[in-house]
């Protein structure tokens, strides 16, 4: 049986999967790209280029999530596979938490390089302008708030990430093949 | 350009006001960060093929200068390094780190002279110890006074220029952005306030 686009009570559609793996692949690869950048040494020649390409694919994240966040609004959401009350809190709470670190990672990003009023140029084929700047050294509140919430992410994606897989092989429940299109079966 | 013309002959009528005005004797100014009428700025080479300016936004000080007794002028300025502004976040975010300024370790810097030496020319050197980086090292400022007299708006001011160099690592930042970036240029724009 096909997936289909939109959702359903009983698993992902196509559209949320994509938006789903897509993301998670590049904000696992952001953040050694952010690491690296911080280790990197004025006369590296990758000084200039790398940060250049962290800040283009944090502006196609930011408007991956706006499309994901719409889509999650109008669609259908499968029903949570979990047990108790408590579990269903948890998972709600532990989700919500996953897409404001997001926001929250890709906003932190987008004020320290437009602190300054200057624009964000995303892979020289737009610019991404720069607002206001809301304190005094900004850039390094915001860098600092970038450091942290992206850790944390990281952090809740790889528990998100056991959940899935312990659902999958000790409960034997569809949470995760119901987030991928190989199987048919739901 | 109506307007730039009144300006220019308001400034020629206050220029020529300074220069009739030689009521000069010992006083206590404080420099005028409040209307930014002064400036710490500093530059750095960039690989050697051009300059890269920056300045200090926040800073606070006083002199005193007295034109019959120059040698017992004295000032002190402290400037709030985290306040470091080269027009670029990212770079200004770096020269904070500990990297070079350090800011959240040695949130001030600081100099406060020892002696003043004027010369007949007007050209003078003003001696002091300067404190950045948790350091503290005896430097030079070449100063010349460029005027003093009385404001538009009921105050007296002067006004002086300085200039003096450092080596980073001298004031134990180790980090080297090259040969030609070793040294950092200080030049000081000073308008005080008599008070």
């Amino acid at each position: 049986m096909a997936i289909s686009i939109k959702n359903t009570r009983a698993r992902y559609g196509l559209a949320a999967i994509s938006l789903h793996w897509l993301m998670a692949l590049i904000i696992i690869g952001m953040y050694p790209l952010g690491l690296y950048i911080d280790s990197l040494g004025y006369y590296d020649a990758a000084y200039k280029t790398v940060p250049h390409w962290h800040k283009s694919i944090g502006m196609v994240l930011l408007a991956l999530l706006v499309v994901r966040l719409l889509w999650h609004s109008i669609s259908i959401k499968p029903k949570v596979l979990s047990h108790s009350a408590v579990q269903k809190r948890v998972v709600k709470l532990a989700h919500s938490s996953l897409y404001i670190l997001m926001f929250v990672a890709l906003l932190s990003g987008y004020m320290i390089s437009t602190a300054d009023g200057r624009a964000i140029a995303v892979f020289n084929w737009f610019e991404v302008p720069a607002l206001p700047a809301v304190i005094d050294e900004q850039e390094d509140v915001a860098g600092l708030i970038h450091y942290w919430v992206t850790t944390s992410l990281i952090i809740l994606a790889g528990a998100h990430a056991l959940a899935a897989l312990k659902h999958h092989f000790i409960n034997k429940d569809k949470t995760l093949s119901r987030m991928l299109v190989s199987t048919g079966r739901a | 350009m109506k307007m730039q013309m009144k300006s220019l002959i308001a400034g020629a009528v206050l220029a020529g006001a300074t220069f009739s005005t030689s009521a000069l004797y010992a006083a206590d100014y404080v420099i005028d960060n409040k209307d930014a009428h002064a400036s710490i700025n500093f530059r750095v080479s960039h690989l050697g093929y051009s300059w890269l300016q920056g300045r200090f936004n926040k800073f606070e000080g006083q002199f005193s200068f007295d034109e019959a007794n120059p040698a017992a002028s004295t000032a002190t300025v402290n400037i709030s390094t985290k306040s470091v502004d080269s027009n670029h976040a990212e770079r200004d975010k770096h020269i904070r780190s500990d990297d070079f300024l350090d800011v959240s370790k040695f949130p001030s810097a600081k100099f406060e002279s020892t002696a003043f030496n004027m010369n007949d020319d007007g050209s003078a050197v003003m001696t002091g110890n300067f404190t950045l980086h948790g350091v503290t090292k005896p430097i030079e400022i070449a100063v010349s006074k460029l005027g003093e007299g009385d404001d538009p708006w009921g105050g007296y001011r002067s006004g002086f220029t300085g200039t003096t160099e450092f080596k980073m690592k001298d004031f134990g930042i180790t980090k080297n952005l090259g040969p030609a970036s070793e040294t950092v240029y200080l030049e000081l724009h000073v308008e005080g306030i008599r008070q």
